[in-house]
């Protein structure tokens, strides 16, 4: 099966210079600086590669936004905050090909014409940092990072700039506020980073995966990297598989492989024989799936269709065992911690749908409870300065309503005797790659 | 967010070593801006003084040449800045929704149990602090916890009496 981001996991030191050279790492660099940076950018559109944080915005079209005539410098900023729930899938590009990343930015800032770069990596990844960090050095000492990179009258520097523990801060422009040295408070879009980023100079912000498939756009070009994958989704991604499954861990996959056959064929089925109850297909903002829903085509447009969305790939997996109120408080709880405070009605909303929740499975619901979760939920979504006020309403929204009676039977019978409030079954050693 | 924490006071006054001198005037020469260095000069501070007091935020104010309400609003956002000491190994184990599938709770009891401490408590010996976090991004390898800036996975309870052993 073909790989491309994860090609060089497992073997011994990919980390390393010597060993990321041996195995094609930097080989793409000198055909995308032989190139005209336009042409780059013309043929990461035709590639259809999305922005594959979450968005799904296309890179190619997101680079072509910034100003041809602004005479302030031009920032990539690289988007390493990996915090969305069940998403794993950044921290093994950092961690096993970190000089892979160095390419993709090194193509990507010749696109974009811009001399520096930073890459914000979440506060609690040490060893992607110290990975990363390592790669520049070592990069920097080889002439490929520099004044002259690889020989060329092209300047690069790229800067590691370590998060705080902050959910927020993967949106972009949170990112930037935080990069800035403030906190982490969204902006207000427009103007959009394109225009007005870093210091409020013309920035793009990437995801760490996305940039890692550019130097495979310049290799194959951007028609046999869109080929790969499915209609407007270019080439592959990292599926990361959580949860209750037999093999959880990264699969690198064409965009568009059914979710059905990511779960029973890559990640070994349900853990323990038991049947499939529901699924996050991408991330915990994602809109839950039923056991009904999982032939769908894991790409941005396919789930969008059936009312999800792709986002980060991060597929989380419920057995039939899971109760699915008392996992709904677990994300409940997460977004009104990571709520940032800034816009009154998700700071509330995902306060007051936490103590709702907890309160039903507390055994003291009131009927309407389930109304109740809705009716905040959408006072939520679309109220916001960014998408995590979206975030936090939508799985409401979605969990309450296709699993209604569920929390209804909650609401009537206070705690149903046959189910604990935390599902507890022993899942045994897992078999994920070792990080 | 974080912020509701009382901020502890270190003993006496805090001043930066020659070495983080030097250290700071290199993370200032990464950045176009003074302001961008405030993230890893609070990141060295942390490391320097093992967490930041009303002491610690007048002397980043002072390097970083912002005031004083500035420092504290960024210093109380973020959750890995801590205000008060932690033990000589802090645990924090996550709870988000792979972890949770995986018996966290369950887990985080036990080490309740095997620590005597609570989630925000140092033990009495000043070897362990404990403190719950949201999605750690190990959820391939849940339930996950983070000990002295690693990732261990897969646990069980047997596992985590040999971290916690290991670690004494």
């Amino acid at each position: 099966m073909l790989k491309l981001v994860t090609k060089n996991i497992g073997i011994e030191n990919s980390h390393t210079l010597a060993v990321a050279k041996a195995n094609g790492v930097y080989s793409r660099v000198e055909k995308a600086l032989a190139m005209a940076p336009e042409a780059i950018v013309e043929d990461v559109i035709k590639s259809n590669l999305r922005g594959l944080g979450g968005a799904g915005f296309p890179a190619g079209r997101k680079w072509s936004f910034l100003p041809k005539d602004s005479p302030k410098p031009r920032y990539l900023v690289v988007n390493g905050d990996e915090g969305e729930p069940g998403t794993v899938k950044d921290k093994y590009i950092m961690i096993h090909d970190p000089h892979l990343l160095i390419e993709g930015i090194i193509i990507t800032c010749f696109a974009i014409r811009s001399h520096k770069a930073f890459i914000y990596i979440r506060g609690e990844y040490d060893l992607p940092i110290e990975r990363v960090e390592g790669a520049i050095a070592e990069a920097k000492a080889a002439g490929i990072l520099g004044e002259r990179v690889m020989g060329r009258d092209f300047a690069l520097d790229i800067v590691v700039h370590r998060g705080a523990g902050a959910y927020i801060c993967g949106e972009e422009t949170s990112l930037l506020e935080s990069l800035e040295g403030k906190r982490g408070w969204p902006r207000l879009k427009p103007p959009f980073p394109a225009v007005e980023g870093y210091q409020r100079c013309p920035t793009v912000v990437n995801n760490i995966e996305t940039l890692s498939y550019v130097p495979f756009v310049i290799e194959m070009g951007g028609q046999a990297f869109a080929d790969l994958g499915s209609e407007r989704n270019g080439g592959l991604r990292i599926y990361s598989v959580s949860g209750r499954v037999n093999k959880p861990g990264v699969y690198e996959l064409p965009m568009g492989t059914p979710l059905r056959q990511i779960i029973y064929d890559h990640a070994g089925g349900i853990a323990g024989g038991r049947q499939l109850k529901a699924v996050i297909p991408g991330g915990s903002s994602a809109p839950i799936l039923t056991a009904a829903e999982i032939d769908v085509p894991m790409d941005f447009d396919s789930l969008a269709k059936i009312g999800s969305m792709l986002g980060s790939a991060g597929i989380v997996v419920f057995d039939e065992t899971v109760s699915i109120p008392a996992a709904l408080l677990v994300l409940a709880r997460f977004y009104a911690h990571e709520s940032c405070g800034q816009c009154t009605p998700c700071r509330e909303g995902t306060a007051w749908m936490t103590k709702i929740i907890q309160r039903i499975l507390d055994g003291d619901g009131r009927m309407g409870d389930a109304d109740n979760l809705i009716r905040i939920a959408r006072n939520v979504l679309g109220n916001t300065i960014c998408p995590l006020g979206d975030a936090a309403a939508l799985p409401v929204i979605s969990w309450v309503t296709k699993f209604r009676p569920e929390f209804e039977e909650w609401i009537k019978r206070g705690r149903p005797v046959s189910q604990a409030p935390i599902p507890v079954t022993h899942i045994g050693e897992r078999t994920a790659v070792a990080v | 967010m974080s912020g509701d924490a009382h901020m502890v006071d270190h003993p006496g006054p805090v001043s930066w070593s020659d070495a983080a001198r030097r250290e700071i005037d290199a993370i200032f020469a990464k950045y176009p801006d003074t302001k961008s260095a405030t993230l890893p000069i609070i990141w060295l501070a942390v490391r320097e003084f093992g967490w930041i007091s009303p002491q610690v935020e007048v002397i980043l104010g002072e390097v970083l040449k912002r005031p004083l309400n500035e420092i504290h609003s960024v210093v109380t956002f973020y959750t890995m800045f801590p205000q008060g000491p932690l033990g000589r190994h802090h645990i924090q184990i996550c709870r988000n929704i792979a972890c949770w599938l995986a018996n966290a709770p369950e887990l985080m009891e036990h080490l309740v149990a095997k620590l005597g401490i609570h989630p925000g408590e140092i033990s009495a010996d000043g070897r362990f602090s404990l403190e719950e976090v949201e999605c750690l991004a190990y959820c391939e390898c849940a339930p996950a916890l983070r000990i002295d800036g690693r990732y261990e996975g897969n646990l069980t309870r047997e596992k985590i009496d040999r971290i916690v052993e290991e670690a004494r």
